[in-house]
């Protein structure tokens, strides 16, 4: 399964760091980094493959956890929700 | 995938409250049906627990996997009265069943269970007298249990003996408990797919386990329509329309998703707004946004028949199949906008009921005087059953006469079910019309104009 992470906050030394370091450590694959600052705020989203991580309440407790240490805000889809939304088919 | 439509649903989930309202297991119980109550009410608990052990888990995994929060997970059951029939059971017995109903609620952990029902449109048959006697008591002791009662069809008229008698149930029911009569509401033209309490039930004609979702929304509507002020309503459709489909794809995957986990089929996504208590999650909001000063002014219902035939062309294309009450709900207790509309003045029952006639339901969720009498309270059924049963829609009424309250006051019922001021009704009688009783006929559509 693949999951859309994004993470908005104020922009800091670290944070691309931090949460790549959680996801090693959760044994998650990035596939797909894109980050910008848009008016301040460091915005970044990743496209993640989770073979094998089934759990994903540990797994969203755990981005909260880092998140809250570097003062950003990380939430962590499944990749499906965005799909249906804006694709048809 | 692009970046700002990504931002766009978590932008939705997030500030515009976007969430799923509902998924709902209907479960027949046509195969529970024992002449002893008791061996009926076992079949029932073992079914219900059976079947739904899982709902809840399945509901709260598919929230946090697709962040999507899912408010409510609930049972409809076959409408009770004919899996009463089978045992001839008085209404003291009727009681059993929905006690059996409760329980099962509570062991699976499900928000509602719906079903506590009879189909008495054209007549009464073995147990529906029974059961609707048993209703203000079913309500008053069970904590779970909703109620409806169909009491109208284009088809088959309306029966006017059943809304007799519900008037005077809507009374006791009142009587026995604060919260019962929000838990019971009186149909004309009933659907047998509808995910939303209190007048869900499991329809005969469906399979023996079916998924069905209720989706939500209208905080997610209100913000789109913000970015198109001062645009023509055909800038207003088109934008109501587009947010639908989205906001119905959601309720289309969460279906799926739930339905190939549990393993049952899945039926119909209901295309509802509906609103909750909770500031920008407001339908009347979204009828403010395209002008009025307040839902309830002139061009109020001119607003809703627009923003309801938008949202079912919008989610029409999203999922496989659509059904239920479909349309946008407006209840007045759990809508913060029509709340604020009652109380300013803006609002009142006969616009409200002409409100019905273009949209989901009807009268839903009205607080009024405790006092009113039983035969007003019949009046105001057969009324909106009419304009259901004539225009061939589904009407409801779900009204609360609140104990030792005059208009003006204020009642509380708390969480999704909001508060209500107590509104004024037409105190001329509707005695002589109510005690007449039989059946108003079926209209003629032939000759349609």
């Amino acid at each position: 399964m693949r999951a859309v992470l994004t993470v908005i906050g104020k922009d800091k030394v670290g944070i691309v760091a931090g949460v790549s370091q959680s996801l090693a450590v959760l044994n998650i694959n990035i596939v797909d980094i894109t980050q910008t600052i848009m008016q301040d705020y460091f915005t970044m989203m990743m496209i993640l493959e989770m073979n094998g991580q089934s759990n994903f309440d540990y797994i969203r407790q755990e981005l909260d956890k880092t998140g809250q240490q570097l003062g950003i805000k990380i939430s962590i889809q499944n990749e499906e929700i965005f799909n249906a939304m804006h694709k048809l088919g | 995938m692009e970046t700002n439509q990504i931002f766009e649903t978590i932008r939705m989930i997030e500030e515009d409250n976007l969430d799923i309202r509902t998924i709902t297991m209907g479960i027949s119980l046509l195969d529970c049906i024992d002449a002893d109550v008791d061996k009926a009410c076992e079949k029932i608990y073992q079914k219900i627990t059976r079947c739904a052990k899982d709902l809840v888990s399945v509901g709260d995994q598919i929230a946090t996997e697709y962040g999507i929060p899912i408010i409510n997970k609930r049972i409809s059951v076959t409408p009770i009265a004919a899996v009463a029939s089978a045992a001839k059971a008085t209404s003291e017995e009727c009681i059993k069943y929905a006690q059996v109903l409760d329980q099962a609620a509570k062991t699976v952990g499900v928000n509602f269970i719906g079903g506590y029902s009879a189909l008495v449109e054209k007549g009464f048959q073995g147990s529906d007298l029974a059961l609707i006697e048993s209703i203000p008591e079913a309500l008053a002791t069970t904590d779970f249990v909703c109620s409806s009662v169909n009491i109208g069809s284009t088809k088959a008229g309306i029966n006017m003996d059943a809304v007799k008698n519900m008037g005077t149930v809507i009374k006791e029911t009142a009587e026995k408990s604060d919260l019962g009569c929000a838990k019971l509401v009186v149909f004309a033209n009933a659907v047998e797919d509808n995910p939303f309490m209190a007048g869900a039930f499991h329809g005969f004609g469906e399979a023996d386990t079916i998924i069905n979702v209720g989706i939500s929304g209208p905080g997610v509507m209100k913000r789109a329509l913000e970015k198109v002020k001062g645009e023509t309503f055909d800038v207003v459709a088109e934008t109501v329309k587009k947010t639908a489909f989205k906001i119905t794809r959601m309720g289309q995957l969460v279906g799926q998703e739930a339905s190939k986990r549990l393993d049952i089929p899945f039926g119909i996504v209901d295309l509802s707004l509906a609103p909750t208590p909770a500031v920008g999650d407001s339908v009347a909001q979204i009828l403010e946004e395209m002008g009025l000063g307040s839902v309830g002014t002139h061009g109020t219902i001119a607003a809703l028949a627009l923003l309801n035939d938008a949202v079912k062309k919008g989610g029409v294309m999203a999922c496989n199949h659509v059904g239920g009450l479909s349309g946008a709900f407006i209840p007045v207790s759990e809508d913060a906008g029509m709340i604020e509309a009652v109380e300013n003045g803006f609002l009142n029952l006969e616009k409200l009921e002409a409100m019905t006639a273009i949209c989901s339901v009807g009268l839903d969720m009205i607080a009024i005087a405790g006092d009113t009498p039983a035969e007003s309270i019949s009046a105001m059924i057969a009324d909106e059953a009419a304009i259901g049963v004539v225009n061939h829609k589904t009407t409801a009424v779900r009204i609360i006469p609140a104990k030792n309250k005059k208009v003006g006051d204020h009642v509380e019922f708390g969480g999704l079910l909001g508060s209500a001021p107590v509104m004024e009704t037409n105190e001329a009688s509707s005695a002589d019309f109510i005690q007449r009783g039989g059946r108003i006929p079926a209209p003629l559509h032939s000759f349609k104009n």
